[in-house]
């Protein structure tokens, strides 16, 4: 039985040679490989070389879904607030609640509830509901705290589940954990009655 | 007989590479490094802007867009390079 020739490796004489040559994972001669490594010895640094370019290959993909997600955002920025356009409901009657009152309605009919509130003799607000946190329930209320008395403070909107507050004219987070504005349906004072007219859809 | 290891060397005996295979390996291993940061640096864009976007900031949607094609140009320009090696 013939030995086995030297496998060559980085050292060898002319650089192209090392190219005609293959050297096993872990640098050993092929005698002293395994019985499967010495029946299929295959080409290792080649090998080695074709996987890191796939590697390459796969991580450009990765690439391409990041770039695909940042326009799915330029997308929503432009196509995902608008106003829905939405026929006119009548909600509530303005002599029914007092400045400072709430009552609760659905626009359009079937919807998640949402909040109208009397901020002044002709002014309304009104959100949706439900926290931008949590989707706990909102009320408006008084904040106390921070050397301020609660009477003190403007209305604002709350929410009791992790003590959440919403500006009320805005339906921006004031504090607590939500992080987003509540989403606003616009609304409209017509003789004695006021109507929604439409719903700004939330961001996401 | 004479056993050889085997090699997948086919190209034709007049034509070589212009680099050895050790030093493709230096390349292909330099590229890996410089696609994985672009790529983080890609991450990184895409949370930032979810992040501002969500928060109610759209001014930098377009901007953080771009940047991020920038770096799908830079990878796909690296990815290109190294398939042209061989
Ligand atoms: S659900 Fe509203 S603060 Fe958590």
């Amino acid at each position: 039985m013939s030995p086995e020739p030297p496998l060559i490796s980085r050292g060898a004489s002319a650089p192209q040679d090392a190219d005609r040559s293959t050297v096993p994972p872990d640098g050993r001669p092929l005698a002293e490989q395994p019985k499967w490594r010495r029946d299929f010895p295959i080409d290792w640094p080649q090998d080695e070389y074709v996987s890191r370019r796939d590697l390459v290959k796969f991580i450009c993909l990765t690439s391409v879904a990041f770039v695909v997600g940042q326009f799915w955002i330029v997308g929503k920025s432009l196509f995902g607030r608008r106003e829905a356009a939405l026929p006119a409901l009548a909600i509530a009657d303005v002599d029914e609640l007092p400045i400072g009152g709430a009552k609760t309605f659905r626009y359009p009919e079937g919807s998640t509830p949402r909040l109208l509130v009397r901020t002044g003799a002709a002014t309304f607000v009104a959100y949706d509901q439900q926290c931008t946190h949590l989707l706990c329930p909102i009320v408006p209320a008084h904040r106390e705290g921070m050397g301020v008395a609660a009477s003190e403070r403007g209305l604002e909107l709350h929410c009791p589940c992790h003590n959440g507050w919403f500006d009320l004219e805005t339906g921006r987070p004031l504090a607590g954990p939500p992080r987003r504005p509540l989403p606003r349906v616009s609304v409209e004072v017509r003789g004695s009655i006021v109507y929604a007219t439409g719903v700004e859809e939330p961001a996401a | 007989m004479k056993h050889r290891p085997a090699f997948s060397d086919e190209r034709a005996p007049g034509r070589r590479p212009p680099f050895v295979r050790a030093q493709r390996m230096t390349i292909v291993n330099g590229i890996l490094l410089f696609v994985v940061l672009i790529v983080i640096l890609q991450l990184w864009l895409l949370t930032a802007t979810m992040n501002a976007y969500l928060g109610g900031d759209t001014g930098v949607v377009w901007p953080a867009a771009l940047a991020s094609l920038v770096c799908l140009g830079l990878n796909a320009g690296l990815l290109w390079y190294l398939y042209r090696l061989d």
